[in-house]
């Protein structure tokens, strides 16, 4: 049962790039007696047929910017494996305390985040105070 | 080489802690001139190419456990499809303060354990 929830919610966030996968590893390392190393890679086992399904989705939905995206290609490839060996050097305990970091700088970033202008494409009717004002 | 160095950040902490390069790539995408949505859905796309890497590189030290993976994999396809569905319509703004709020206490317990 717990499993449902936990999967269920981080597929929905997860399917949007708005940090499932930190449910699924808090879980798991709070709850389920999972050492953080394990758990990091159960997460990615996971993320990758939900991301398949959200990503079919978004393409069809034509919301997926491929040039942007090529434009971070290589990078991104390299910055991962740097990334995974790193975190198989570190020992369990400091990744453990450094994901908690990582969660706490996130945690609040979201927690003080302001409103944006709303992701929809009927923005007519909610027409904001701020027409004009293209700030930023 | 536009944006290579964002990609490689992105990359690296995915990597390094097995999840978050969405919450790193989403502002950065947005920052590059795409609509919240877009940015949502185009980090889901660079994050999977970044988690196949990751997941082969975790692989070869043995780190993978498929099994449990598995148990969570049908809810979370249930949850994806969900979540795919409605990204055009969400009002994210409390979902996330909500959602920071409970990070934020994981992370605190996480530091004091």
């Amino acid at each position: 049962m717990t499993e449902a929830l936990v999967g269920f919610f981080t597929g929905v966030l997860a399917s949007m790039g708005l940090g499932g996968g930190f449910i699924l590893i808090v879980w798991l390392t709070m709850f389920a007696e999972t050492e953080q190393k394990a758990a990091q890679g159960v997460n990615v086992l996971f993320f990758l047929p939900i991301a398949l399904i959200a990503l079919i989705m978004h393409l069809k939905n034509g919301l997926v910017n491929k040039a942007l995206v090529k434009r971070c290609a290589l990078g991104g490839i390299i910055g991962a494996i740097l990334g995974t060996l790193g975190s198989q050097i570190v020992a369990g305990g400091l990744l453990r305390k450094l994901f908690a970091l990582f969660l706490l700088a996130f945690g609040l970033r979201e927690m003080f985040s302001k409103a944006k202008p709303e992701m929809s494409d009927n923005d007519a009717d909610k027409t904001d105070s701020k027409k004009n004002g293209t700030a930023e | 080489m536009k944006n290579f160095f964002e990609g490689t950040l992105c990359g690296f902490l995915n990597g390094f802690f097995g999840s978050g390069g969405g919450v790193i790539a989403v502002p950065i995408f947005e920052r590059e001139g795409c609509s919240p949505q877009e940015a949502h859905a185009s980090s889901v796309a660079f994050i999977f190419m970044l988690s196949l890497v990751t997941a082969v590189f975790y692989g070869f030290s043995g780190a993978l456990d498929f099994g449990a993976a598995w148990s969570f994999i049908p809810w979370g396809a249930a949850g994806a499809i969900t979540g795919a569905l409605f990204l055009k319509k969400i009002k994210a703004q409390w979902l996330k303060r909500l959602f920071g709020a409970i990070i934020t206490a994981a992370a605190v317990r996480m530091l004091l354990s």
